[in-house]
């Protein structure tokens, strides 16, 4: 079944005519996504060939919506402008909005954050500053590569993209149900704890890796989380052990401030909960090996 | 991007939060001039981007001009927590009667905004908050609607302001947030807010962070980057839109995306610990699309790091194929010549990987080994950057 998409999802794509949103369009279309349209208010009533298959450019997510049916939205507009394309795909009332952009400025998404909340919460948001997710064989909605991985019984929410595909290619061979890039900002939509809850709920997730990294205590609520309503077995990986006190590492949110979002914090919080938490992604994977090999 | 005290004040200023008049000065000799035109006792603070100035012997008081060139002289140049002293505030002493603290900050727990207030304010926060949770208030902020007059007397009433100053200090909380907001900050911290024995309210110390993802709307703040502070490595690699953080250690890191990056120095300090206790020398993310130039662009900012032993390129092709990967470390390497001359470890793995190894196998640069893992690759590097030690 997966989570949060599956093969009846019906994708549309903000931002499709640039330069990132074509080229994730056709990666998208190539793993089998069922995309349906794009939205480029400049280009409305216009068709663009993705290798063969040809989409239409709707003015707004409303309309393309109307017209489509579509339920989730791929968002890769600019920065600059990235704020107004949520709020107008929360306005839409679509499902699910998959922000990839990165460096949006953060009072914007809190801005789109309480949006979605004063309006009833009626969007899932993922992102921003995300790889977005992928549910192996039944729809792509973001830039992780379909090649990878197929389909299995893990389910994998990770801060990071990079560590999101070494995980997936380390445990290919037991396959994934969905794969899930929160994201590393500050403020993100979707939470581990949202999707810890989803993957419990989910009758193809027999159990979970969750990567988390420096930065905030995400990774500590999440602990609390798990002991308290997970049942299924959880594998934790934290990056970051050797990040310096108050320096960003790449991610706007991963930073140590003072004594507070170190990855010792967060490896204990996380082992409290009985996790087991790998030293490595190649231990976390092996972690997770036994786990599945148990399972059968 | 983290402000001096100074620059946090001037951005108060134009904001209209009351604050001291101050001038900043590099020299013994500019800080007396400074104190002349005060013509009072003046305070001397040393200007740093870190905590516990006063404790460490930053912050003195100067009764004469001639007392504030000697105090200068002995705070200019400091070690404070490793950062070095350049610049001194000069600002007139003021009497103080009450110290209270004032923030607004971004929580990330609840996705949104948080003021935070105590009446205790003048000492660390985080101790208020570990000992006396109860003295500080924390009211969180809607993105949305902001900070009002109503909404500053919501939150003075909860921090139990004393009703002589409720007014101002509402008055000043509404500036705050204006500051907070209209300049895209992450943090604006008053500590202290004092009222003078007049009863008048100042923002006698600030902090502000700035959001750099927001500089495209910022023009103005390209200006408060303190360049003379730049490590000469970081601030080349940011000229080059390189993601570059310097550490300490002796193994060069270059890989794609920030998670396994970071996950990369882990590894290496884990890898290091068997071999004369080496570790990562810097964080550098190369992103989704490593192509030769950007890869000939890390490399020349690693190997110019005289700390560097060794390098370890650490990419997973997702987007990125790992033949094009391949491709930019051979052209990097023939771009830099006799420049490079640290060994290389490379470890590649995900979309075309086999081409990527062949491409290499097939350049067999004396100074690159392929390793086929992460683990073993980190082993590698940490054992070469060991050797040179």
């Amino acid at each position: 079944m997966a989570i949060f998409i599956t093969k009846d999802s019906k994708v549309i794509v903000q931002g499709m005519t640039g330069a990132e949103g074509t080229k994730h369009t056709k990666r998208m279309l190539a793993s089998g996504t069922n995309i349906v349209g794009g939205v480029n208010p400049r280009k409305a009533g216009e068709k663009v060939d993705f290798d063969g298959t040809v989409l239409p450019v709707f003015g707004s997510v409303a309309e393309a919506m109307e017209a489509t049916g579509a339920d989730v939205t791929v968002i890769f507009v600019p920065p600059a402008f990235a704020k107004a394309a949520v709020i107008e795909a929360i306005d839409a009332g679509i499902g699910l909005a998959v922000v990839i952009t990165e460096g949006i400025p953060v009072h914007d998404t809190a801005a789109f954050w309480a949006h979605a909340v004063a309006t009833g919460n009626k969007t899932r948001i993922i992102g921003p500053n995300c790889p977005g997710l992928i549910s192996p064989g039944q729809s792509n909605a973001g830039i992780i590569p379909a090649n990878i991985s197929g389909a299995g019984k893990i389910g994998l929410v990770s801060k990071s993209g990079t560590l999101t595909y070494q995980m997936m290619y380390e445990l290919r061979d037991f396959g994934f149900s969905t794969a899930i890039g929160i994201g590393g900002d500050p403020i993100i939509g979707t939470t581990h704890i949202d999707a810890l809850a989803a993957f419990e709920a989910d009758p193809d997730t027999a159990a979970i890796v969750m990567i988390g990294e420096i930065g905030g205590d995400a990774e500590e609520r999440a602990a609390a989380y798990v002991k308290e309503n997970v049942t299924k077995p959880v594998v934790g990986y934290v990056a970051g052990f050797t990040a310096p006190e108050g320096k960003t590492m790449g991610h706007a949110g991963a930073i140590v401030s003072g004594s507070a979002g170190t990855a010792q914090a967060k490896k204990e919080a996380l082992e409290a909960a009985g996790v087991k938490v790998g030293k490595t992604p190649s231990e976390t994977a092996a972690l997770m090996r036994e786990i599945m090999q148990s399972i059968g | 991007m983290d402000l001096y005290e100074y620059q946090a004040k001037d951005l108060f200023a134009a904001h209209d939060v009351p604050v001291l008049p101050g001038d900043v000065a590099t020299t013994p000799a500019e800080a007396k001039a400074i104190a002349e035109r005060f013509g009072q006792t003046v305070v001397v603070k040393a200007q740093v981007k870190t905590g516990g100035r006063g404790k460490a012997g930053g912050v003195k008081l100067a009764e004469t001009p001639d007392e504030t060139e000697v105090k200068a002289e002995a705070i200019l140049g400091l070690d404070i927590k490793g950062h070095i002293v350049h610049r001194v505030l000069v600002t007139p002493a003021s009497d103080i009667a009450e110290e209270y603290y004032f923030s607004f900050l971004l929580d990330r727990a609840n996705r949104t905004f948080l003021a935070m207030a105590s009446v205790e304010g003048g000492m660390d926060i985080e101790e208020v908050a570990a000992t006396k949770p109860e003295a500080l208030a924390k009211v969180p902020v809607d993105a949305i609607t902001g900070v009002d007059r109503a909404k500053a007397d919501e939150i003075v009433a909860a921090a139990k302001f004393p009703a002589e100053v409720a007014d101002q200090v509402a008055d000043v909380i509404v500036k705050l947030w204006e500051t907070f907001v209209s300049e895209d900050a992450t943090l604006v911290e008053v500590n202290p807010l004092v009222r003078d024995p007049e009863g008048k309210i100042v923002a006698l110390d600030g902090k502000v962070t700035l959001d750099e993802n927001a500089s495209f709307r910022h023009p103005a703040h390209e200006a408060l980057v303190d360049k003379q502070a730049e490590d000469p490595l970081e601030a080349k690699a940011k000229a080059k839109g390189l993601n570059y953080v310097k550490l300490d250690g002796q193994v060069g890191i270059i890989g794609n995306g920030a998670g396994l990056v970071m996950s990369t120095l882990d590894v290496v300090a884990y890898a290091g610990e068997k071999h004369k206790g080496v570790k990562p020398a810097n964080f550098l993310d190369i992103g989704g699309g490593a192509s030769a130039e950007v890869m000939a662009n890390g490399l020349d900012i690693i190997l110019h790091d005289p700390d560097v032993r060794s390098v370890f390129v650490n990419v997973f092709g997702g987007i990125t194929a790992c033949d094009a990967v391949a491709n930019g470390i051979v052209a990097a390497l023939g771009i830099l010549g006799d420049e490079a001359k640290k060994p290389l470890v490379v470890r590649l793995d995900g979309n075309n990987v086999e081409e990527g190894r062949r491409i290499l196998a097939e350049a067999n640069h004396p100074l690159v080994t392929v390793v086929d893992t992460m683990d073993n690759a980190a082993d590698k590097a940490a054992e070469l950057a060991a050797a040179g030690v």
